[in-house]
């Protein structure tokens, strides 16, 4: 009994404890930005990129469809889809492979979210567009080629 | 100064659709201004989209994303009225919170 009083009391005290630093930092409680490092977003080679976000060997997969146009005339603007229908779906990220920054964003599908992302990235030239999706644990992606006409960056 | 991001959320077969247009420069740091400056790199970093105060996306941004990023994201459930909440971090420390109905 006591032992459950002491509980609540640490539980309660841990709780304003982290509401105390989200004021500090001029945060909205209810807002944790999710602390995953940054260091993909420096990376230099897709390999690095890979690295930094603990994928070794992502397998080619027919799952996942990667939907951008074959030819786009504005790089500032380049729409791409990335949709995966498999159950358990984690972590969505997309890539271009010979922009500056590579990784374009990363976005992490909690449960009762689908596997889907639509949105528009930059691209500076003709590139390969790298969709990598995290499903149970596991890796896979799916790549297509965008000729670009005129780089935006 | 930041500008109020536009949001649209539909619920249809028990699944909600959300269209975002955030409003920013997104700028990577290399684009150089008429006078030859570099502009310096200002984009969004962190973004999170809540629904009733739970989590159904959050994501992290490089230069790389559009200026004005725009995101089309679907969770499960949601029931018209319900509250869609998105807020941005930018590199700069930057933020804001917008919040839309679903309809």
């Amino acid at each position: 009994m006591i032992n459950m009083e002491r509980r609540k009391a640490l539980k309660t005290g841990g709780g304003l404890g982290l509401l105390g630093v989200f004021a500090l930092l001029g945060l909205t409680p209810g807002i944790v930005w999710a602390s995953v490092g940054r260091a993909a977003f420096e990376a230099k080679s897709l390999n690095e990129a890979f690295e930094a976000l603990g994928v070794l060997t992502p397998e080619n997969s027919a799952l996942i469809q990667l939907t951008t146009p074959d030819v786009a005339a504005n790089g500032a603007v380049v729409p791409v889809t990335v949709e995966c229908q498999l159950a358990g779906t984690e972590q969505i990220a997309i890539l271009i492979e010979k922009n500056p920054t590579m990784l374009a964003a990363s976005f992490v599908i909690p449960e009762g979210t689908e596997g889907y992302i639509s949105t528009k990235i930059k691209m500076a030239q003709t590139s390969a567009v790298i969709a990598l999706v995290k499903v149970n644990g596991k890796f896979y992606r799916a790549s297509r080629e965008v000729q670009v006409t005129a780089g935006g960056c | 100064m930041t500008n109020p991001t536009k949001m649209r959320a539909s619920a249809k077969d028990g699944v909600t659709e959300v269209r975002v247009l955030m409003q920013h420069d997104m700028e990577n740091g290399r684009r150089k201004d008429e006078g030859g400056n570099v502009i310096p790199a200002w984009y969004i970093t962190e973004i999170q989209a809540q629904h009733n105060g739970k989590t159904v996306l959050d994501g992290q941004f490089g230069t790389s994303v559009s200026k004005n990023p725009y995101l089309i994201f679907r969770f499960k459930g949601g029931a018209i009225g319900d509250k869609i909440t998105l807020s941005w971090l930018d590199n700069l420390g930057e933020k804001r919170s917008d919040e839309v109905a679903i309809s």
